[in-house]
């Protein structure tokens, strides 16, 4: 992975110098490529939401139990204290609204102090949009007359029946407004002296309950985070022994996908990834033996095709030397029997041949071939290929030019190999050419040399520019070959530009001749990319 | 041993040399025992491996020609062999142009080697190339280093101390010693000491040399006899 970092982050950065950007392209490559960062994740967000549901529950369960408690006792409260108030004023001897009001708002106001609430007292049947103060109220010192909601005012102009409402519970504490939640609990009683309904507003701050709530959600938020931690960490321990494993298993595949056949995995236990491994391993066995099989296979048979031209060669030699025999003393014999030797002759050079070639090939076929790799000038090549066959171009009535940039054409590679290929593609140029010219051209740039032979022969028919490397294939086989190819020449060739790191190509079209190029890298070691020779040769017909 | 029409020629004023062609190959034999013959060779044949020592020392050839793959021996062994107890030139006829077998043979001591299938008249140019020194003894002492060469009693000699050599490692000094001033290719040695024509394995060089080095250097890592010239190829040392 770290590998190939960058260039996830190349793929993934929106702007060049953004350190965002990398940011989010990496957490994005850990995400893509780490399973257990996925169910780390995942699982972190699905427990975070279903343990945050069931907190709110909870909390919410609380808070509805805190409030149903406070109203109890709220309610109760008040109900007593009319009660008393009212008994209060049936034992009064003030007949005056104002002492009557005092006897009634007094012992409450001074209860409310110990007890904690607020009292107000009020005219029932004001009118509720009004302002309390214009009314005529009395409440406890520092509560501001807004506390008590007007939706309970407007319960106690057509109702004496005991209410309560939640509010928002609003006192001045030197100078400053401070505002807690409450329960406001109104009930009705009439004052003796003018025979009008009065409510008693008894204000309950909830602060205790408020704090007793905090505290509990504080809680739970603590152990909401704390659990959401621990089943991450639970999470990745249990993801990363399935996740391990994995990663054991991809690593040995990768050594036997890169052919290091005897890799197996470890098997422990009896687990699902235990049999995951040993699957593993059955597979990679068959995977193995098949393969051992099939290169058995084909080594016997490349041995079979060695060891048949290697048997072949003794009595070859017999044959070779009986021959010759026969074909030096041949002026002895009668013309139809020394036209018999001399065809022996020519026969017997050409079986050798093949079988010098059938050899070569299979010397490739086990990769037992070995380069001699020096300078080699590709211009010299070909002044000396086309030295060598000017007697076969001759006889064809085949005129072989060299084409050449007037500087050094240099390469590694084995001489003796590469002026094999030459002479190969030079000789198949002339058996091709129909008596037309044959056009050696020679190029080099930075990286590589390359020399193309151009006929203006029968050239190749669609397809056939790749069949002609082929062993034995022949572009038609009826047709007659004078300089007796054995068809492996080109197989050979080809063979020999791979084992350069070069190319060998052809090209053709029926009745517009065909060129061969050979490109071969100017060090022995660099990748080929470009040739210094098109392909398609410059005068070629335009493709219709 | 199985030898072939020996009597007729063992005292032939006219043969050229004596050839035992070590060979299992029946037909190759007969074969090479026509053409040598019509070459005015004197041959014999011997069809097993572990027969050609006995026959070596029975028919005292010139030339031996042993091939690699035999029954009961295989040449390489016997080569070996061969060249313990003398310096008579061995050419190997293999069936093997690959360069592991070559320099196997020629480093169990074999002068030369023809691939199979060969043409009769290459393998009789290097027959001839063996047994041509046999033409000319000519009277002449050459000195190389501190080596002194009685070309025509075939001795080279260290101070008082006889240094044996194959008649090939013998050539190979000699044609070194006969013009110190001048460094000799490795092709142009292929021709003068092997009788090559054309171009040819040059490994045979390298292996001679190294060979010759062993027996007359003072310390064949530091050779000052048969010195190296770089990119060219061999030289001999100031005398």
């Amino acid at each position: 992975m770290p590998r190939l970092a960058p260039l996830t982050r190349r793929l993934t950065r929106p702007r060049r110098g953004s350190g965002l950007g990398t940011a989010v392209g990496r957490a994005l490559t850990v995400w893509r490529r780490s399973v257990s960062a996925r169910v780390v994740v995942s699982t972190v967000l699905l427990s975070t939401v279903v343990v945050g549901a069931v907190s709110w529950l909870l909390v919410a369960q609380v808070r509805d139990g805190l409030l149903d408690d406070r109203v109890r006792t709220a309610t109760a409260e008040a109900e007593t204290e009319t009660v008393q108030s009212v008994e209060r004023l049936a034992g009064g001897s003030d007949f005056d609204v104002a002492s009557q009001l005092e006897l009634v708002a007094a012992p409450l106001s001074q209860r409310g102090a110990v007890r904690g609430y607020e009292v107000l007292v009020a005219r029932s049947d004001a009118d509720p949009a009004s302002d309390l103060t214009s009314s005529g109220s009395i409440s406890s010192p520092g509560l501001e007359l807004t506390s008590v909601p007007r939706s309970l005012r407007e319960h106690f102009t057509s109702s004496a029946q005991l209410a309560w409402t939640w509010t928002s519970l609003r006192r001045t504490v030197d100078g400053e407004t401070v505002s807690v939640p409450g329960i406001v609990v109104g009930t009705q009683v009439q004052l003796p002296a003018d025979g009008r309904p009065y409510t008693l507003y008894l204000l309950f701050p909830m602060e205790q309950e408020q704090e007793t709530l905090a505290l509990v959600t504080r809680s739970v938020l603590v152990a909401d985070a704390l659990l959401v931690v621990l089943i991450g960490g639970v999470t990745w321990l249990v993801a990363r022994q399935v996740v391990t494993p994995i990663r054991m298993a991809r690593k040995v595949a990768e050594r036997l996908a890169a052919g290091r056949l005897q890799e197996r995995l470890r098997v422990a236990g009896q687990d699902d990834l235990a049999r995951l491994a040993s699957s593993f391993n059955q597979m990679a066995s068959n995977l193995q033996r098949q393969i051992q099989q099939l290169e058995e296979l084909s080594r016997v048979q490349r041995r079979f095709v060695a060891d048949v031209s290697h048997e072949l060669r003794t009595p070859l030699t017999t044959v070779r030397m009986a021959g010759d025999m026969l074909h030096d003393a041949r002026s002895d014999f009668d013309a139809p029997t020394a036209r018999a030797a001399e065809l022996l002759q020519v026969e017997l050079d050409r079986f050798e041949r093949l079988l010098g070639e059938l050899l070569e090939i299979s010397r490739y076929d086990a990769g037992a071939v070995a380069l001699e790799v020096e300078d080699v000038d590709l211009r010299d090549v070909a002044e000396r290929v086309v030295r060598q066959t000017a007697t076969v171009a001759a006889s064809s009535g085949v005129e072989v030019r060299v084409r050449e940039p007037g500087r050094p054409c240099v390469c590694a590679a084995d001489g003796r190999r590469i002026e094999r290929i030459v002479r190969n593609l030079v000789t198949n140029a002339i058996d091709h050419a129909e008596s037309r010219d044959v056009v050696v051209t020679v190029d080099a740039d930075d990286h590589s040399a390359a020399i193309a032979v151009r006929d203006y022969g029968v050239g190749l028919a669609p397809g056939e520019s790749a069949m002609v490397f082929n062993r034995f294939w022949r572009a038609d086989p009826a047709r007659a070959r004078t300089s007796g190819g054995t068809g492996l020449g080109l197989s050979i060739a080809l063979e020999d530009a791979h084992l350069h790191g070069g190319w060998l190509q052809a090209w053709g079209t029926p009745a517009g001749g065909a060129q061969f190029r050979l490109t071969l890298p100017r060090h022995a070691a660099d990748q080929l990319r470009h040739s210094p020779i098109p392909l398609l040769p410059a005068d070629a017909e335009p493709v219709r | 041993m199985t030898s072939n029409d020996r009597t007729s020629s063992s005292a032939d004023p006219d043969s050229r040399g004596r050839v035992l062609v070590v060979d299992d190959d029946a037909s190759l034999a007969e074969m090479l025992t026509i053409v040598l013959r019509q070459e005015g060779f004197e041959p014999a044949v011997c069809l097993r491996g572990d027969e050609a020592l006995a026959a070596v020392r029975e028919f005292k050839p010139d030339v031996l020609l042993l091939d690699v793959m035999l029954p009961g021996k295989d040449g390489i062994e016997v080569c070996k062999e061969v060249r313990a107890e003398s310096g008579v030139p061995i050419v190997m006829l293999t069936a093997k142009g690959d360069t592991v077998d070559v320099v196997v043979g020629l480093e169990s001591g074999a002068d030369d080697y023809v691939v199979k299938p060969f043409k009769p008249k290459e393998l009789v140019a290097r027959i001839r190339a063996r047994v041509r020194r046999l033409d000319a003894p000519v009277q002449e002492t050459l000195a190389i280093g501190d080596l002194a060469i009685d070309v025509a009693g075939h001795q080279v000699t260290r101070g008082d101390e006889v240094i044996g050599l194959t008649p090939l490692e013998f050539d190979l000094l000699v044609c070194l010693a006969r013009k110190p001033w001048q460094a000799f290719s490795r092709e142009v040695l292929l021709e003068e000491v092997w009788g090559y024509r054309h171009a040819a394995d040059t490994r045979l060089v390298n292996v001679h040399v190294q060979r010759l080095r062993s027996k007359v250097e003072h310390d064949p890592e530091r050779p000052e006899i048969v010195l190296t010239v770089r990119g060219v190829g061999y030289k001999a040392g100031p005398s």
